[in-house]
Formats: structure tokens, sequence, C-alpha cells
């Protein structure tokens, strides 16, 4: 890395006290009872600052990279390269007529994409950004993580019946269906970095992970429980956020827009960003949990919050990239996988990081090489073979319809 | 904090009421969430986060949902004929019963009579908690909601055999 390089990385780490700073400047001129509150005023004007502006820019990227993919331009218009196509999207949505059909429910329609919507940002506030960057630094942060976004299955809901459209409903159900099945793998993927962590502050995960093996991380995606876990957590997370190939609730060639079908303007903005903020935060949570967090990827590097947006922008891009390269499941394949595939492997998986923890006494030759590729085949081979007897047995049989024939 | 207390005992309450008295199945259901979340609230005021955000998570990720199907796929959204006295003074009485006993569980435990000492109701205090004093309940109640997820498989199966 060249001299300039490093200069810039440690101009950003001044950046994020500096930063600190300010605020904190801002906050003594208050009279002390404000403070508090001031502080929270500051924090949450942030945080959906940032997080909107990540939508802005993440919508463009998504828009883009596909196009790259599908060998065509993408938006270009608006701007250099496209580049305020956000803008022109945003003044579009607002002032486009909000239509809601005649025989809705009005109170319910409208109040599904503000359930949906405000639990997401809440999980925002637990999430680590930089080491003293924690706005809500709760001792059980990840439980709150995932009771902030268990109220998006009753936004899906909420939608898809007070639309009184029947591919709403079937969207919303499709929506639950998926998201209560792929909560499960998600959950115990997770559980095995607490196991291991002995903690559910997702701060102290962090701090756990704050360790070198010479100049390189030990964060738990290098362990073979955390990279297994974090294979898991990624798929679990696709589906839970709705995206490509899960987008089933929203398949667009069978059901329309599913639950999202009704809503227009700026309800269909929240409804969009929402999946967005969804995606945002699941990453957040994946670098939070796999990645290390704010830690730097090599140990003589500052630590800053800019690793922790580095690393989530990455994984979008790779949720981006995934969109534009696989063609969307089935429903029952859907199922099979979460079922029958994720589930159990997250499962496994639990036993995997117990074996890692226990084994790390034991003196054994080769050390720490060998540990890894026992502990990697205990979960690698049940995995392919899982895979195989499931393909093995896949037959084409005549189509029965149950109720049709 | 007071303040914080009376927005979500005014949602509870509210919530509750509106469970009652409102018409189509489904928004009673989802009134009632609206009271469930807010006991969340109030466990978290009373500094029990785990619990809280248990609840949260339980019932209105859940609960909430298993109950909106339940009314989406049993009948038609209209609302029912008007229920008599008799069924009125039942309903009544179990309501009462109910609320006696948890009382009674309540006023028994020893936490209200000295509120000065905060129990201490961290995650790793009830994970603790739960592996060694109350070891058996929770395998019983795990054993119970096995069988009960295997027999919703086998419900769910018997449709494939008979055709």
């Amino acid at each position: 890395m060249t001299t300039t390089g490093m200069a810039t990385i440690f101009l950003w780490a001044g950046l994020e006290q500096g930063l600190g700073r300010l605020v904190d400047l801002g906050l003594n001129q208050l009279p002390p009872a404000w403070r508090s509150w001031a502080l929270v005023v500051v924090l949450a004007s942030a945080m959906l600052g940032v997080f909107a502006s990540l939508f802005a820019l993440s919508t463009l990227l998504e828009r883009k990279g596909l196009g790259r993919i599908q060998n065509r331009l993408g938006p270009n218009r608006v701007g250099p390269y496209g580049l305020f196509q956000p803008v022109a999207d945003g003044i579009k949505m607002l002032t486009k007529e909000d239509i809601v059909p005649r025989g809705a429910d009005g109170v319910v329609h409208f109040l599904a994409p503000i359930v949906l919507f405000a639990p997401l940002t809440m999980a925002f506030a637990v999430l680590p950004y930089g080491r003293h960057w924690v706005p809500l630094n709760l001792d059980a942060g990840l439980l709150f993580f995932f009771a902030a976004g268990s109220a998006s299955e009753l936004a899906a809901f909420m939608a898809g019946w007070s639309s009184r459209n029947k591919y709403s409903l079937l969207g919303g159900m499709r929506a639950i269906a998926q998201m209560i099945s792929f909560e499960m793998p998600l959950v115990v993927a997770s559980l095995s970095v607490v196991m291991i962590s002995g903690t559910i502050s997702l701060a102290a995960i962090v701090e756990r992970q704050e360790a070198w093996l010479w100049v390189f991380p030990k964060w738990n995606v290098f362990t073979p429980w955390g990279l297994a876990g974090f294979a898991l957590f990624i798929v679990a997370a696709m589906a839970e956020t709705n995206r490509s190939p899960f987008d089933l609730p929203e398949g667009e060639s069978e059901i329309i827009g599913g639950f999202m079908t009704e809503y227009s303007g700026f309800k269909y903005a929240v409804f969009f960003m929402g999946e967005y903020f969804g995606m945002f935060a699941v990453s957040g949570l994946a670098v939070t949990l796999f990645l290390g967090g704010w830690n730097a990827p090599l140990s003589f590097l500052p630590a800053s919050f800019l690793w922790f947006f580095a690393k989530l922008m990455t994984l979008v891009l790779v949720f981006i990239w995934v969109r534009g390269t696989l063609p969307r499941v089935r429903a029952d394949q859907l199922m099979n996988l979460a079922w029958k595939y994720l589930f159990p492997m997250s499962l496994l998986n639990l036993f995997n990081a117990g074996l890692w923890h226990y084994t790390a006494a034991w003196q054994m030759p080769g050390g720490l090489a060998v540990r890894w590729i026992v502990c990697f085949a205990v979960i690698a081979v049940p995995c392919m073979v899982l895979a195989r007897t499931m393909m093995s047995r896949h037959q084409w049989a005549p189509r029965v319809y149950q109720y049709g024939n | 904090m007071q303040i914080a207390f009376y927005i979500f005992s005014l949602l509870m309450i509210a919530g509750a009421v509106a469970a009652v008295s409102l018409r189509k199945p489904i928004h009673c259901a989802l009134s009632l969430t609206v009271s469930l979340a807010a006991v969340a609230g109030h466990f978290v005021l009373l500094g029990a986060e785990f619990v809280g955000f248990a609840q949260i998570l339980v019932y209105v990720g859940a609960v909430a949902v298993l109950m909106v199907f339940v009314v989406l796929l049993t009948r038609e959204n209209t609302p029912g004929e008007g229920l008599g006295v008799g069924r009125w003074m039942i309903g009544a009485g179990v309501a009462a019963g109910v609320f006696g006993v948890l009382a009674a569980c309540v006023l028994a435990s020893k936490a209200v009579w000295n509120p000065g000492v905060q129990p201490e109701a961290t995650a790793r205090r009830i994970g603790e908690q739960l592996m060694s004093t109350y070891v058996l309940p929770m395998e019983a109640l795990g054993l119970l909601l096995t069988a009960a997820a295997i027999g919703a498989v086998v419900v769910a199966m018997q449709d494939k055999k008979r055709i």
C-alpha cells in the first residue's frame, strides 16, 4: 500500500474522533437536562440520513449493476452517468397520486407501510458502527434486533389482507410463510456466534473478534463454524428480506406485485425503502456477527466505522450480484431449502461450534490446521451428502392437482 | 420514564378495549397485538430487557401472525351475531377467575414486597436459571412443543394419503 493510501486511512480514523468531538461540542452548549434528548435526536437523524443516502446510492448501484450483468446501460439520462436518478425517482414517488382501492380497509392499508418501516429503523439503533459508535448499547442487542425485525411479517399480512385483492393476499401469505421459515436458520446460524462469544450484546461480540494471527484478523468467518454460519446466514437473510432469488412474495410474473400490488406513490416508496433498509440491517448484523464489525482487515490499520460501512456495502454488492445471477426459485423449492437443508445444517453448525470450542484445549499434531480441517469436514461432508441425497431423490412425476381434478 | 409509562399503559388499555369492541375479527387481532407490544414496553421500563424483547419476538412475531392466519382461514370476515347475556356472564366469570389467579401469583412473589431491590433479569441470569434450577420444566416444555410440531405435521400429511 502506498503512503498516500495509508495517510488517507489514518485521516479517516481521525475523522471518526473529530465527528465525535464536534457532537460533544454542540451538546455542551445545551442545558444539561436536554443533552440526552438532543443526543438521541442527533443520533436518530444521523442514522436515518446515512441509511437513506445509502438507499439512494444502492438503488442506483443495483440498476447499474444489473444493467452491466444483463449487457445494457442502466439509467444514464439524469445527471452524469445517471447519478441523479435516485433524486428524480424520489420526486416522482412523492408527487404520484396515492390510490387506495375502494374495497380496501383504509386504516390497515395506511398502517401497513409504517408497521414495516418503523421497526426496521429501530433495528439500526443497536448495530455497533464503531468502537464508540453504538447508538444503543443493549445487553440483549441481538434479541432486540430480531424482535424489531419480527414485525415485518405482520406488516406483510396487513398489506396483503387490507388491499382486498387476491394477488395481494397471495403475496402476503407467501411473504409470511417465507419469513417464518427462514427466520429459523437465520436465528440458529447467529446462535453459533452467541455460543462462542458467550454474549448477546452486539458490541461485545465485535470486541471478541478483535484478535490477530500475525497481521490477519481472527474474525468469526475465518473459523469453520463461522464460515458455514456466515453462508447459512446470508442465504437465510436473502430470503428474509425478500431479495431475489427468493422474491416470491412480489413475484411480478405470477402475482403482479404481491402484497404491494395495491400500493402507489409514497406508500409504495416506503415498502421499497423498507426492503433496502431490511437488507442494510441484516447485512449490518452479518458484518457484526461474522466479519468483525468495525475491525480493520489487517492488524496495522486503525479500526474505524468506515470498515463497517465498507463491509456492509460489499455485502450489498454481493446481494445485487446474486440477484443478477440466479433465477427465482419455486415455492416448494423455497420451503424445501428452508426446512430440509438450511435448518438441519444450522443445527449441525451449532454442534460444530461446540466442537470448535472444546477442541481448543486439545494438543494435537498439526495444531490449528488439523483442528480447522476436522471441524470443517464435520459441516462440509453432511452438507454435500444432504445435497446429493436431495438431488437424487428428486423425481419428475405427473402433476396432481389436489382440489382441481 | 413517567411519560413512557403512561404512553405504554394507554396503548395497552386502548388496544385491549379495541380488541373486544371492534367488529372485524382481524381488527381485533391486530389491536390485541398493539396491547401485547405495549406490555413488552412495560417489561423494558421495568429493566427486564430480555423478557420484553422475547415478548415482542413471540407475541408480535409469532402469536399475532398465527391469530390473523386462523381468523383468515377459518371463516368469512363478517361480524357474528352478538352474544347473549348468559354468555357475557360466563365470559366475565372466566376473566375474573384468570385475573384472580394471576393476581394471587403476583402478590405471592417476593419481588412485590421489597420494591427497593430490583431483581436482575439479564439474559445470562435467565439462561443460567433455565439450565440449572428450572431445567426439568424447560425440558417438559420442549417435549410438549416437539409433540405439537409432530402433531401438526401428521395433521398436514393426512390429506395426501386419502387421494
